[in-house]
Protein backbone atom coordinates (compact mmCIF):
# COMPACT_ATOMS: atom_id res chain seq x y z
CA UNK A 1 0.00 0.00 0.00
CA UNK A 2 1.42 3.01 -0.82
CA UNK A 3 1.90 5.54 1.56
CA UNK A 4 -0.69 8.13 0.09
CA UNK A 5 -3.01 4.88 0.34
CA UNK A 6 -2.57 5.05 4.33
CA UNK A 7 -2.96 8.94 4.89
CA UNK A 8 -6.43 8.41 3.35
CA UNK A 9 -7.64 6.10 5.82
CA UNK A 10 -6.37 8.05 8.30
CA UNK A 11 -8.53 10.90 7.53
CA UNK A 12 -11.46 8.12 8.31
CA UNK A 13 -10.45 6.52 11.19
CA UNK A 14 -11.19 8.72 14.09
CA UNK A 15 -14.96 9.51 12.93
CA UNK A 16 -15.19 5.72 12.11
CA UNK A 17 -13.84 4.81 15.19
CA UNK A 18 -15.59 7.47 17.29
CA UNK A 19 -19.00 6.07 15.41
CA UNK A 20 -18.32 2.41 16.13
CA UNK A 21 -17.65 2.51 19.19
CA UNK A 22 -19.78 4.93 20.49
CA UNK A 23 -22.68 4.21 18.25
CA UNK A 24 -22.74 0.58 16.94
CA UNK A 25 -21.69 -1.01 20.10
CA UNK A 26 -24.12 0.54 22.22
CA UNK A 27 -26.48 -0.83 19.97
CA UNK A 28 -25.58 -4.00 19.69
CA UNK A 29 -25.13 -4.05 23.53
CA UNK A 30 -29.27 -2.74 23.67
CA UNK A 31 -29.79 -5.86 21.51
CA UNK A 32 -28.25 -7.86 23.98
CA UNK A 33 -29.98 -6.80 26.54
CA UNK A 34 -33.10 -7.28 24.96
CA UNK A 35 -32.81 -10.97 24.88
CA UNK A 36 -32.19 -11.10 28.53
CA UNK A 37 -34.64 -10.60 30.89
CA UNK A 38 -34.64 -8.89 34.22
CA UNK A 39 -33.55 -10.45 37.99
CA UNK A 40 -34.93 -9.35 41.34
CA UNK A 41 -32.80 -6.83 42.12
CA UNK A 42 -33.41 -4.86 38.63
CA UNK A 43 -30.05 -6.06 36.85
CA UNK A 44 -30.02 -7.81 33.49
CA UNK A 45 -29.55 -11.45 33.62
CA UNK A 46 -28.17 -13.02 29.81
CA UNK A 47 -27.96 -17.11 30.61
CA UNK A 48 -31.00 -17.49 29.06
CA UNK A 49 -31.47 -15.46 25.55
CA UNK A 50 -35.03 -15.21 24.19
CA UNK A 51 -37.29 -13.24 22.05
CA UNK A 52 -39.81 -13.08 25.07
CA UNK A 53 -39.17 -8.76 25.46
CA UNK A 54 -40.54 -8.84 21.78
CA UNK A 55 -43.46 -11.28 22.44
CA UNK A 56 -44.74 -8.89 25.30
CA UNK A 57 -43.86 -5.71 24.29
CA UNK A 58 -46.63 -6.72 21.49
CA UNK A 59 -48.78 -7.21 24.08
CA UNK A 60 -52.19 -5.25 23.85
CA UNK A 61 -51.12 -3.11 26.98
CA UNK A 62 -48.73 -1.08 24.71
CA UNK A 63 -51.12 -1.02 22.08
CA UNK A 64 -52.42 2.21 22.99
CA UNK A 65 -48.95 4.00 23.52
CA UNK A 66 -48.00 2.24 19.58
CA UNK A 67 -51.37 4.17 18.56
CA UNK A 68 -51.18 7.21 20.06
CA UNK A 69 -47.54 7.79 18.95
CA UNK A 70 -48.80 7.06 15.13
CA UNK A 71 -52.03 9.37 15.32
CA UNK A 72 -50.11 12.17 17.05
CA UNK A 73 -47.16 12.06 14.37
CA UNK A 74 -49.44 11.23 11.68
CA UNK A 75 -51.76 14.86 13.08
CA UNK A 76 -48.31 16.49 13.12
CA UNK A 77 -46.69 16.05 9.58
CA UNK A 78 -50.03 17.02 8.11
CA UNK A 79 -50.27 20.03 10.27
CA UNK A 80 -46.52 20.60 9.86
CA UNK A 81 -46.96 20.81 6.09
CA UNK A 82 -49.96 22.96 5.83
CA UNK A 83 -48.11 25.10 7.85
CA UNK A 84 -44.64 24.96 6.38
CA UNK A 85 -45.63 24.87 2.21
CA UNK A 86 -47.03 28.52 2.29
CA UNK A 87 -43.95 30.02 4.29
CA UNK A 88 -41.49 27.51 1.94
CA UNK A 89 -43.40 29.20 -1.01
CA UNK A 90 -43.67 32.66 -0.25
CA UNK A 91 -40.16 32.67 0.61
CA UNK A 92 -39.06 31.37 -2.48
CA UNK A 93 -41.14 33.31 -4.80
CA UNK A 94 -41.36 36.31 -3.36
CA UNK A 95 -37.81 36.16 -0.95
CA UNK A 96 -35.39 37.72 -3.98
CA UNK A 97 -32.02 38.18 -2.60
CA UNK A 98 -32.39 37.79 0.76
CA UNK A 99 -33.91 34.27 0.38
CA UNK A 100 -31.53 32.22 2.13
CA UNK A 101 -31.38 34.90 5.00
CA UNK A 102 -35.24 34.48 5.21
CA UNK A 103 -35.07 30.41 5.42
CA UNK A 104 -32.33 31.11 8.50
CA UNK A 105 -34.72 33.42 9.84
CA UNK A 106 -37.45 30.82 10.09
CA UNK A 107 -35.31 28.53 11.46
CA UNK A 108 -33.83 30.88 14.64
CA UNK A 109 -36.55 29.99 16.50
CA UNK A 110 -35.69 26.33 16.83
CA UNK A 111 -32.19 27.36 18.41
CA UNK A 112 -33.72 26.76 21.84
CA UNK A 113 -33.58 23.55 23.57
CA UNK A 114 -36.70 21.84 22.99
CA UNK A 115 -37.85 21.90 26.80
CA UNK A 116 -37.77 25.47 26.62
CA UNK A 117 -40.12 25.67 23.59
CA UNK A 118 -42.30 23.70 25.01
CA UNK A 119 -42.25 25.39 28.81
CA UNK A 120 -43.28 28.53 26.27
CA UNK A 121 -46.26 26.82 24.92
CA UNK A 122 -47.48 25.79 28.69
CA UNK A 123 -47.62 29.59 29.02
CA UNK A 124 -49.33 30.22 26.07
CA UNK A 125 -51.65 27.25 26.58
CA UNK A 126 -53.00 27.32 30.15
CA UNK A 127 -56.32 28.52 31.33
CA UNK A 128 -55.19 31.75 32.03
CA UNK A 129 -52.49 31.99 29.20
CA UNK A 130 -52.36 34.15 26.29
CA UNK A 131 -54.79 31.94 23.85
CA UNK A 132 -57.45 32.31 26.63
CA UNK A 133 -57.05 35.89 27.27
CA UNK A 134 -57.65 36.91 23.46
CA UNK A 135 -60.32 34.75 23.25
CA UNK A 136 -61.73 35.86 26.62
CA UNK A 137 -60.80 39.67 25.84
CA UNK A 138 -62.86 39.60 22.82
CA UNK A 139 -66.03 38.06 24.53
CA UNK A 140 -66.05 35.03 22.39
CA UNK A 141 -65.74 32.81 25.64
CA UNK A 142 -67.10 33.16 29.40
CA UNK A 143 -65.02 30.55 30.73
CA UNK A 144 -61.45 29.45 29.85
CA UNK A 145 -61.09 26.50 27.22
CA UNK A 146 -58.70 24.06 28.94
CA UNK A 147 -55.94 23.63 26.21
CA UNK A 148 -52.84 22.61 28.14
CA UNK A 149 -52.67 19.17 29.12
CA UNK A 150 -54.86 18.19 26.08
CA UNK A 151 -54.35 16.24 22.95
CA UNK A 152 -54.29 19.48 21.26
CA UNK A 153 -51.43 20.60 23.25
CA UNK A 154 -49.59 17.99 22.10
CA UNK A 155 -50.33 18.10 18.56
CA UNK A 156 -49.75 21.93 18.70
CA UNK A 157 -46.05 21.67 20.41
CA UNK A 158 -44.97 18.79 18.05
CA UNK A 159 -45.95 20.48 15.10
CA UNK A 160 -43.97 23.49 16.08
CA UNK A 161 -41.09 21.20 17.00
CA UNK A 162 -40.90 19.85 13.82
CA UNK A 163 -41.99 22.63 11.21
CA UNK A 164 -37.69 23.05 10.16
CA UNK A 165 -37.63 19.47 9.30
CA UNK A 166 -40.69 19.76 6.87
CA UNK A 167 -39.19 23.48 6.27
CA UNK A 168 -36.49 22.55 4.16
CA UNK A 169 -37.58 19.96 1.96
CA UNK A 170 -40.42 21.83 0.49
CA UNK A 171 -38.42 24.81 0.48
CA UNK A 172 -35.87 22.97 -2.21
CA UNK A 173 -38.68 21.33 -4.10
CA UNK A 174 -40.58 24.76 -4.16
CA UNK A 175 -37.25 26.46 -5.45
CA UNK A 176 -36.56 24.15 -7.67
CA UNK A 177 -39.24 24.44 -10.06
CA UNK A 178 -38.39 26.89 -12.98
CA UNK A 179 -39.88 30.65 -12.76
CA UNK A 180 -40.51 29.62 -17.40
CA UNK A 181 -42.39 26.63 -16.55
CA UNK A 182 -44.66 28.28 -14.12
CA UNK A 183 -45.15 31.62 -16.19
CA UNK A 184 -46.02 29.24 -19.50
CA UNK A 185 -48.45 27.47 -16.79
CA UNK A 186 -49.73 30.74 -15.97
CA UNK A 187 -50.59 31.44 -19.84
CA UNK A 188 -51.83 28.24 -20.77
CA UNK A 189 -54.19 27.90 -17.44
CA UNK A 190 -54.72 31.74 -17.91
CA UNK A 191 -55.05 31.93 -13.84
CA UNK A 192 -52.83 31.84 -11.00
CA UNK A 193 -54.93 29.24 -8.97
CA UNK A 194 -54.95 26.93 -12.10
CA UNK A 195 -51.38 26.89 -12.66
CA UNK A 196 -50.65 26.37 -8.94
CA UNK A 197 -52.83 23.10 -8.89
CA UNK A 198 -52.03 21.49 -12.01
CA UNK A 199 -48.48 22.85 -12.75
CA UNK A 200 -46.51 24.00 -9.10
CA UNK A 201 -48.09 21.78 -6.78
CA UNK A 202 -47.50 18.52 -8.71
CA UNK A 203 -44.06 19.49 -9.45
CA UNK A 204 -43.32 19.64 -5.22
CA UNK A 205 -45.35 16.92 -4.51
CA UNK A 206 -41.73 14.85 -4.20
CA UNK A 207 -41.02 17.48 -1.98
CA UNK A 208 -43.79 17.16 0.45
CA UNK A 209 -43.30 13.26 0.35
CA UNK A 210 -40.14 13.93 1.19
CA UNK A 211 -41.17 16.49 3.95
CA UNK A 212 -43.95 14.25 5.09
CA UNK A 213 -41.16 11.26 5.51
CA UNK A 214 -38.77 13.75 6.99
CA UNK A 215 -41.10 14.47 9.55
CA UNK A 216 -43.06 11.29 10.49
CA UNK A 217 -40.13 9.47 11.37
CA UNK A 218 -39.02 11.86 14.50
CA UNK A 219 -42.18 12.48 15.01
CA UNK A 220 -42.92 9.24 16.22
CA UNK A 221 -40.16 9.15 18.53
CA UNK A 222 -41.05 12.11 19.98
CA UNK A 223 -42.01 11.99 23.75
CA UNK A 224 -41.40 15.84 25.36
CA UNK A 225 -44.35 17.23 24.17
CA UNK A 226 -46.46 13.82 25.52
CA UNK A 227 -45.15 14.41 28.67
CA UNK A 228 -45.01 18.24 29.46
CA UNK A 229 -48.09 18.93 27.28
CA UNK A 230 -50.36 16.10 27.49
CA UNK A 231 -51.89 13.90 30.31
CA UNK A 232 -51.46 9.94 31.13
CA UNK A 233 -53.70 9.17 28.18
CA UNK A 234 -51.95 10.88 25.66
CA UNK A 235 -48.53 8.75 26.52
CA UNK A 236 -46.81 7.98 23.31
CA UNK A 237 -44.15 5.03 22.61
CA UNK A 238 -40.93 7.33 23.88
CA UNK A 239 -43.06 8.03 27.06
CA UNK A 240 -43.27 4.35 27.68
CA UNK A 241 -39.38 3.55 27.17
CA UNK A 242 -38.25 5.90 28.91
CA UNK A 243 -40.38 5.30 32.33
CA UNK A 244 -39.17 1.59 31.76
CA UNK A 245 -35.41 3.15 31.35
CA UNK A 246 -35.20 5.38 34.22
CA UNK A 247 -37.95 4.51 36.74
CA UNK A 248 -38.84 1.21 36.52
CA UNK A 249 -35.73 0.24 35.35
CA UNK A 250 -37.02 -2.66 33.50
CA UNK A 251 -34.17 -2.65 30.71
CA UNK A 252 -34.64 -5.70 29.19
CA UNK A 253 -38.36 -4.47 28.18
CA UNK A 254 -37.17 -1.19 27.86
CA UNK A 255 -34.42 -2.32 25.53
CA UNK A 256 -36.88 -4.27 22.91
CA UNK A 257 -39.11 -1.35 22.69
CA UNK A 258 -36.67 0.71 22.13
CA UNK A 259 -34.91 -1.78 19.28
CA UNK A 260 -38.31 -2.14 17.86
CA UNK A 261 -38.65 1.63 17.51
CA UNK A 262 -35.54 2.04 15.53
CA UNK A 263 -36.19 -1.06 13.37
CA UNK A 264 -39.57 0.53 12.34
CA UNK A 265 -37.73 3.94 12.14
CA UNK A 266 -34.93 2.21 9.95
CA UNK A 267 -37.58 0.67 7.71
CA UNK A 268 -39.55 4.41 7.49
CA UNK A 269 -35.75 5.66 6.21
CA UNK A 270 -35.15 2.98 4.00
CA UNK A 271 -38.41 3.21 2.01
CA UNK A 272 -37.76 7.09 2.19
CA UNK A 273 -34.17 5.65 0.12
CA UNK A 274 -35.71 3.88 -1.87
CA UNK A 275 -38.44 6.35 -3.21
CA UNK A 276 -35.85 9.61 -3.88
CA UNK A 277 -32.55 7.77 -3.91
CA UNK A 278 -29.60 7.63 -0.78
CA UNK A 279 -27.79 10.70 -2.52
CA UNK A 280 -30.96 12.73 -1.58
CA UNK A 281 -31.11 11.14 1.75
CA UNK A 282 -27.50 11.54 2.92
CA UNK A 283 -27.39 15.38 1.51
CA UNK A 284 -31.10 16.52 3.25
CA UNK A 285 -28.99 18.87 5.79
CA UNK A 286 -28.12 22.27 4.82
CA UNK B 1 -56.68 37.74 -18.10
CA UNK B 2 -60.09 39.07 -17.36
CA UNK B 3 -60.40 41.93 -14.63
CA UNK B 4 -62.07 38.89 -12.24
CA UNK B 5 -58.79 36.79 -12.68
CA UNK B 6 -56.54 39.86 -12.15
CA UNK B 7 -58.71 40.44 -8.80
CA UNK B 8 -58.13 36.78 -7.40
CA UNK B 9 -54.62 36.86 -8.16
CA UNK B 10 -54.19 39.58 -6.44
CA UNK B 11 -56.13 38.54 -3.65
CA UNK B 12 -54.51 35.17 -3.37
CA UNK B 13 -51.49 36.80 -3.08
CA UNK B 14 -52.60 38.95 -0.72
CA UNK B 15 -54.22 36.05 1.41
CA UNK B 16 -50.54 34.22 1.02
CA UNK B 17 -48.67 37.16 2.48
CA UNK B 18 -51.44 37.35 5.64
CA UNK B 19 -50.43 33.50 5.68
CA UNK B 20 -47.28 33.41 6.00
CA UNK B 21 -46.92 36.34 8.61
CA UNK B 22 -49.12 34.24 10.44
CA UNK B 23 -46.96 31.58 10.40
CA UNK B 24 -44.18 33.95 11.54
CA UNK B 25 -46.28 35.22 14.13
CA UNK B 26 -47.10 30.89 15.11
CA UNK B 27 -43.25 30.85 15.06
CA UNK B 28 -42.04 33.75 17.24
CA UNK B 29 -44.58 33.45 19.66
CA UNK B 30 -42.99 31.19 22.28
CA UNK B 31 -39.91 33.22 21.95
CA UNK B 32 -41.49 36.03 22.65
CA UNK B 33 -43.24 34.54 25.23
CA UNK B 34 -40.50 33.00 27.12
CA UNK B 35 -38.09 36.63 26.70
CA UNK B 36 -41.03 38.49 28.33
CA UNK B 37 -41.45 36.39 30.62
CA UNK B 38 -38.16 37.08 32.13
CA UNK B 39 -39.47 40.32 32.89
CA UNK B 40 -42.04 39.07 35.06
CA UNK B 41 -42.02 39.20 39.18
CA UNK B 42 -43.78 36.07 39.52
CA UNK B 43 -46.12 35.46 42.56
CA UNK B 44 -44.92 32.41 44.24
CA UNK B 45 -42.65 29.85 42.27
CA UNK B 46 -44.48 29.52 38.91
CA UNK B 47 -43.56 31.58 36.26
CA UNK B 48 -46.35 31.24 34.11
CA UNK B 49 -48.85 33.62 34.80
CA UNK B 50 -47.96 38.32 34.62
CA UNK B 51 -47.71 39.89 37.64
CA UNK B 52 -45.88 42.89 37.37
CA UNK B 53 -43.03 44.29 35.34
CA UNK B 54 -39.23 43.81 36.81
CA UNK B 55 -35.33 44.18 35.56
CA UNK B 56 -34.83 42.41 38.66
CA UNK B 57 -34.18 39.22 37.30
CA UNK B 58 -31.99 40.29 34.48
CA UNK B 59 -30.17 41.98 37.44
CA UNK B 60 -29.78 38.99 39.69
CA UNK B 61 -29.10 36.76 36.82
CA UNK B 62 -26.23 34.41 38.72
CA UNK B 63 -28.54 34.11 41.88
CA UNK B 64 -29.33 30.71 41.67
CA UNK B 65 -25.95 28.80 41.81
CA UNK B 66 -27.58 25.34 40.47
CA UNK B 67 -28.50 27.10 37.34
CA UNK B 68 -25.73 29.30 36.72
CA UNK B 69 -23.89 25.34 37.03
CA UNK B 70 -25.82 24.21 34.57
CA UNK B 71 -25.42 27.07 31.91
CA UNK B 72 -22.14 26.64 32.72
CA UNK B 73 -21.87 22.67 32.28
CA UNK B 74 -23.88 22.92 28.80
CA UNK B 75 -21.35 25.73 27.62
CA UNK B 76 -18.23 23.55 28.47
CA UNK B 77 -19.68 20.42 26.97
CA UNK B 78 -20.92 22.35 24.12
CA UNK B 79 -17.26 23.59 23.74
CA UNK B 80 -15.30 20.55 23.79
CA UNK B 81 -17.30 18.51 21.95
CA UNK B 82 -17.90 20.86 18.71
CA UNK B 83 -13.95 21.41 18.37
CA UNK B 84 -13.69 17.43 18.93
CA UNK B 85 -16.78 16.52 16.39
CA UNK B 86 -15.95 19.31 13.69
CA UNK B 87 -12.09 18.08 13.89
CA UNK B 88 -13.55 14.49 12.87
CA UNK B 89 -16.12 15.34 11.17
CA UNK B 90 -14.52 17.83 8.21
CA UNK B 91 -11.40 15.26 7.92
CA UNK B 92 -14.03 12.47 7.44
CA UNK B 93 -15.85 14.68 4.79
CA UNK B 94 -12.91 15.62 3.04
CA UNK B 95 -12.43 11.93 2.64
CA UNK B 96 -15.36 11.20 1.34
CA UNK B 97 -15.79 13.73 -1.18
CA UNK B 98 -12.91 13.71 -2.53
CA UNK B 99 -12.09 9.69 -3.10
CA UNK B 100 -13.73 6.93 -4.70
CA UNK B 101 -13.14 3.67 -3.25
CA UNK B 102 -15.40 0.91 -3.22
CA UNK B 103 -17.44 1.12 0.30
CA UNK B 104 -17.84 4.65 -0.01
CA UNK B 105 -22.06 4.67 -0.60
CA UNK B 106 -22.08 2.38 2.51
CA UNK B 107 -20.22 4.57 4.48
CA UNK B 108 -22.37 7.26 3.60
CA UNK B 109 -25.40 6.03 4.64
CA UNK B 110 -23.38 4.93 7.70
CA UNK B 111 -22.64 8.25 9.09
CA UNK B 112 -26.16 9.32 8.22
CA UNK B 113 -27.86 6.08 10.76
CA UNK B 114 -27.20 8.24 13.84
CA UNK B 115 -29.56 10.69 12.50
CA UNK B 116 -32.01 8.75 11.14
CA UNK B 117 -32.00 7.12 14.48
CA UNK B 118 -34.60 7.96 17.19
CA UNK B 119 -32.95 10.23 20.50
CA UNK B 120 -34.01 7.77 23.13
CA UNK B 121 -32.62 5.13 20.97
CA UNK B 122 -29.09 6.60 20.98
CA UNK B 123 -29.46 7.75 24.75
CA UNK B 124 -30.59 4.43 26.21
CA UNK B 125 -28.55 2.55 24.27
CA UNK B 126 -25.20 4.63 25.15
CA UNK B 127 -26.39 4.25 29.09
CA UNK B 128 -26.28 0.73 28.21
CA UNK B 129 -22.71 1.05 27.18
CA UNK B 130 -21.20 3.43 30.15
CA UNK B 131 -22.99 1.33 32.93
CA UNK B 132 -21.75 -2.28 31.29
CA UNK B 133 -18.20 -0.80 31.16
CA UNK B 134 -18.53 1.01 34.19
CA UNK B 135 -17.81 4.46 33.78
CA UNK B 136 -19.13 6.64 35.57
CA UNK B 137 -21.78 9.01 34.40
CA UNK B 138 -21.02 12.76 34.03
CA UNK B 139 -19.52 15.50 32.03
CA UNK B 140 -17.08 12.71 30.41
CA UNK B 141 -19.60 10.78 29.19
CA UNK B 142 -21.92 13.43 27.71
CA UNK B 143 -18.93 14.61 25.85
CA UNK B 144 -18.77 10.98 24.92
CA UNK B 145 -21.85 11.05 23.75
CA UNK B 146 -22.34 14.71 22.00
CA UNK B 147 -19.45 14.08 19.73
CA UNK B 148 -20.84 11.35 18.48
CA UNK B 149 -24.41 12.52 17.12
CA UNK B 150 -22.18 15.72 16.00
CA UNK B 151 -19.97 14.06 14.02
CA UNK B 152 -22.56 12.95 11.74
CA UNK B 153 -24.35 16.40 11.44
CA UNK B 154 -20.90 17.87 10.70
CA UNK B 155 -20.17 15.08 8.14
CA UNK B 156 -23.34 16.09 6.24
CA UNK B 157 -22.64 19.59 6.36
CA UNK B 158 -19.66 19.60 5.12
CA UNK B 159 -19.80 16.94 2.24
CA UNK B 160 -22.46 19.83 1.13
CA UNK B 161 -20.03 22.36 1.24
CA UNK B 162 -17.15 20.87 0.13
CA UNK B 163 -18.63 19.42 -3.13
CA UNK B 164 -17.95 22.72 -5.03
CA UNK B 165 -14.35 22.81 -4.04
CA UNK B 166 -12.42 23.13 -6.81
CA UNK B 167 -9.42 20.44 -6.59
CA UNK B 168 -7.60 22.22 -9.68
CA UNK B 169 -6.65 25.36 -7.14
CA UNK B 170 -4.59 22.55 -5.00
CA UNK B 171 -3.04 21.01 -8.11
CA UNK B 172 -2.13 24.92 -8.96
CA UNK B 173 -0.31 25.05 -5.31
CA UNK B 174 1.48 21.85 -5.67
CA UNK B 175 2.93 22.63 -9.06
CA UNK B 176 4.04 25.48 -7.58
CA UNK B 177 6.20 23.90 -5.62
CA UNK B 178 3.80 23.59 -1.67
CA UNK B 179 4.53 20.66 0.28
CA UNK B 180 0.95 18.62 1.12
CA UNK B 181 0.86 20.05 4.41
CA UNK B 182 1.40 23.53 2.39
CA UNK B 183 -1.33 23.33 0.15
CA UNK B 184 -3.57 22.52 3.04
CA UNK B 185 -3.34 25.07 5.68
CA UNK B 186 -2.40 28.06 3.05
CA UNK B 187 -4.91 27.24 -0.01
CA UNK B 188 -7.77 24.57 1.23
CA UNK B 189 -8.19 25.49 5.00
CA UNK B 190 -8.93 28.67 4.83
CA UNK B 191 -11.42 27.95 1.48
CA UNK B 192 -13.40 25.54 4.20
CA UNK B 193 -13.06 28.03 6.55
CA UNK B 194 -16.48 29.25 6.33
CA UNK B 195 -18.19 25.65 6.29
CA UNK B 196 -16.23 24.49 9.33
CA UNK B 197 -17.68 27.87 11.08
CA UNK B 198 -21.13 26.71 9.61
CA UNK B 199 -20.70 23.36 11.26
CA UNK B 200 -19.41 24.21 14.09
CA UNK B 201 -22.23 26.78 14.76
CA UNK B 202 -24.72 24.03 14.24
CA UNK B 203 -22.89 21.62 16.33
CA UNK B 204 -22.47 23.87 19.28
CA UNK B 205 -26.05 24.99 18.91
CA UNK B 206 -27.46 20.83 19.18
CA UNK B 207 -24.87 19.83 22.08
CA UNK B 208 -26.38 23.24 24.02
CA UNK B 209 -29.78 22.24 23.31
CA UNK B 210 -30.00 18.52 23.48
CA UNK B 211 -32.39 16.80 25.87
CA UNK B 212 -33.11 13.91 25.71
CA UNK B 213 -29.50 11.52 24.86
CA UNK B 214 -27.95 13.90 27.76
CA UNK B 215 -31.30 13.13 30.32
CA UNK B 216 -30.46 9.64 29.91
CA UNK B 217 -25.98 9.94 30.40
CA UNK B 218 -25.72 12.74 32.42
CA UNK B 219 -25.80 10.98 36.25
CA UNK B 220 -25.96 13.62 38.84
CA UNK B 221 -24.54 16.23 36.64
CA UNK B 222 -27.36 18.54 34.57
CA UNK B 223 -27.20 20.99 31.87
CA UNK B 224 -29.25 23.78 31.02
CA UNK B 225 -31.75 21.86 29.38
CA UNK B 226 -31.99 19.06 32.45
CA UNK B 227 -32.10 21.77 34.87
CA UNK B 228 -35.34 23.17 32.97
CA UNK B 229 -37.02 20.09 33.08
CA UNK B 230 -36.45 19.22 36.13
CA UNK B 231 -38.10 22.70 37.33
CA UNK B 232 -40.69 22.29 35.34
CA UNK B 233 -43.21 20.81 38.11
CA UNK B 234 -41.47 22.72 40.92
CA UNK B 235 -41.41 26.31 39.68
CA UNK B 236 -39.62 27.95 36.53
CA UNK B 237 -37.15 30.77 38.40
CA UNK B 238 -37.25 33.72 35.59
CA UNK B 239 -33.60 33.75 35.41
CA UNK B 240 -34.10 30.80 33.09
CA UNK B 241 -36.05 32.90 30.72
CA UNK B 242 -33.09 35.65 30.72
CA UNK B 243 -30.42 32.67 30.19
CA UNK B 244 -32.74 31.60 27.02
CA UNK B 245 -33.53 34.71 25.52
CA UNK B 246 -29.91 35.17 25.95
CA UNK B 247 -28.49 32.19 23.99
CA UNK B 248 -31.30 33.09 21.32
CA UNK B 249 -29.74 36.67 20.68
CA UNK B 250 -26.93 35.22 21.15
CA UNK B 251 -27.23 32.78 17.96
CA UNK B 252 -29.50 35.83 16.25
CA UNK B 253 -26.28 37.53 16.25
CA UNK B 254 -23.98 34.90 15.15
CA UNK B 255 -26.21 34.23 11.93
CA UNK B 256 -26.77 38.39 11.54
CA UNK B 257 -22.65 38.00 11.50
CA UNK B 258 -22.07 35.85 9.26
CA UNK B 259 -24.78 37.10 6.45
CA UNK B 260 -22.87 40.32 7.08
CA UNK B 261 -19.33 38.29 6.35
CA UNK B 262 -20.80 36.57 3.38
CA UNK B 263 -22.18 40.13 1.84
CA UNK B 264 -18.76 41.60 2.41
CA UNK B 265 -17.29 38.66 0.56
CA UNK B 266 -18.96 39.10 -2.18
CA UNK B 267 -18.73 43.06 -2.53
CA UNK B 268 -15.08 42.73 -1.80
CA UNK B 269 -14.61 40.34 -4.98
CA UNK B 270 -16.50 42.52 -7.33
Amino acid sequence: MSSRRVGDLALFMPGMGWLAVFFVVPLIMIFVVSLGSRDAYGGVVLDRLSFDNYLRALAPAFLPTALNSVKYATATTILAILVSYPIAYWISRYGGRHKVLLLVLVMLPFWTSWVIRTYAWMIILRDNGVINGILGGLGLTSEPIMLLNTDLAVILGMTYGFLPFAILPLYVAIDRVDEAVVAAARDLYSSGRGAFLHVTLPLTMPGVIAAAILTFIPAIGDFINAELLGNPETAMIGNVIQRQFLVVRDYPTAAALSFMLMVLILAGVTLYGRLLGTEELTSKAI
Amino acid sequence: MGIAQRFFTALASRILAVYAALALVYLLLPIFMVALFSFNDPVGRSNYSWSTFTFDNWLTLFRDPTLVAAVGTSLRIALVSTIIATTIGTLMAMALVRYRFRFRKAIDLFVFLPLATPEIVLGASLLTLFVTLQIPLGELTLILAHVMFNVSYVVVTMKARLSGFDMRLEEAAADLGATPWQTFWRVTFPLILPGIGASAILAFGLSLDDFVITRFNAGQVQTFPVYVYLKVQKGIPPQVNAFATLFFMATVTLVALGALLQRRRATLKQ
